[in-house]
């Protein structure tokens, strides 16, 4: 049991997130309303999905190192967990945007940026499975996923803060803000929202590595 | 395996801690629109309750799978 203790943090983390974030107080902000309170649960989507990409991106860096294949293994199983958390990012960023800027998609900046770096990291399940030879799939796929991680904040964070958008963060503003959010919205979203996603991810991650290599076992068996 | 894994992903959580923020409470001008019935009136509790409810599905739901995948590592070894 005591191995499992980030899992235990996780469900405590996420449980006081869910509790706090619906009944915690919050700025009053016109337009936004009591949406603000997607901050918790929209921006740890996105928290960790960064994290699982880096994750992703030093095993890569580990396979070309060593040529151990289990770093394949971890780099690919966390970049494909990383890929959900973006999904379910731009899903949830879609439906608060509806109701906040007016529309499910208005080519906004950050909108194009998140999905142009998803489709990076889709574009590296794809030039995986067009391979055959296992070494060779693991190797180039390494090099393409260290590529895709050094676009991933430039696409996400660093190209959308640089233009005009309507994401909080446009025009060289942090989107972290003391305009935007107060203290007492940072004691839930730092401490308990942002590792309770991360964690949550790695968990599911661990979770699918340990199946696929007791896949692997009962191949090299059979 | 897991002791890596769970460094490298540990790791990277506190570097993202590391950059935690400092704020201050700012008051606007007139008064905004928020729930303040919904949760005088406590329903708000009932949709906080029906959601932990499902987190707390999913959590168990996970929390077999891991026990499942336990169960059949020890027998694979």
């Amino acid at each position: 049991m005591l191995k499992n203790w980030w899992k235990i943090l996780c469900v405590i983390l996420l449980t006081y997130t869910i509790l706090a974030g619906f009944l915690g107080p919050v700025p009053a902000k016109p337009i936004l309303n009591e949406t603000i309170r997607n901050l918790y649960f929209h921006v740890g989507m996105w928290f960790a999905m960064m994290a699982l990409f880096t994750v992703s991106a030093i095993y890569s860096v580990f396979y070309l190192w060593k040529s151990k294949p289990n770093y394949d293994l971890y780099s690919l199983e966390f970049a494909k967990g990383g890929i959900v958390f973006g999904c379910l990012g731009l899903a949830t960023g879609s439906i608060w945007a509806r109701y906040t800027w007016g529309a499910f998609w208005s080519n906004d900046p950050k909108q194009l940026g998140a999905a142009i770096a998803l489709l990076i990291y889709f574009a590296y399940l794809v030039l995986r499975n067009s391979m055959t030879d296992m070494d060779k799939r693991a190797r180039i796929g390494a090099v393409y996923n260290i590529f895709a991680y050094a676009m991933l904040f430039p696409t996400i964070l660093i190209i959308p803060r640089m233009v005009d958008s309507l994401h909080p963060g446009g025009m060289g503003n942090p989107a972290m803000n003391t305009k935007d959010i107060d203290s007492r919205m940072i004691t839930i979203f730092w401490p308990a929202a942002v590792p309770g996603w991360i964690l949550l991810g790695v968990w599911i991650t661990t979770l699918r590595i340990r199946l696929q290599l007791l896949v692997e076992k009962k191949l090299s068996h059979a | 395996m897991h002791k890596k894994v769970r460094f490298w992903s540990l790791l990277v959580l506190f570097g993202l801690l590391g950059l935690t923020g400092r704020a201050q409470d700012s008051a606007a001008g007139k008064p905004v629109e928020m729930a303040d019935r919904l949760r005088a009136d406590g329903k708000i509790y009932v949709v906080v309750a029906v959601l932990l409810t499902i987190f707390i599905g999913i959590i168990a739901y996970v929390i077999r799978l891991d026990r499942k995948i336990s169960r059949l590592e020890k027998g694979s070894k």
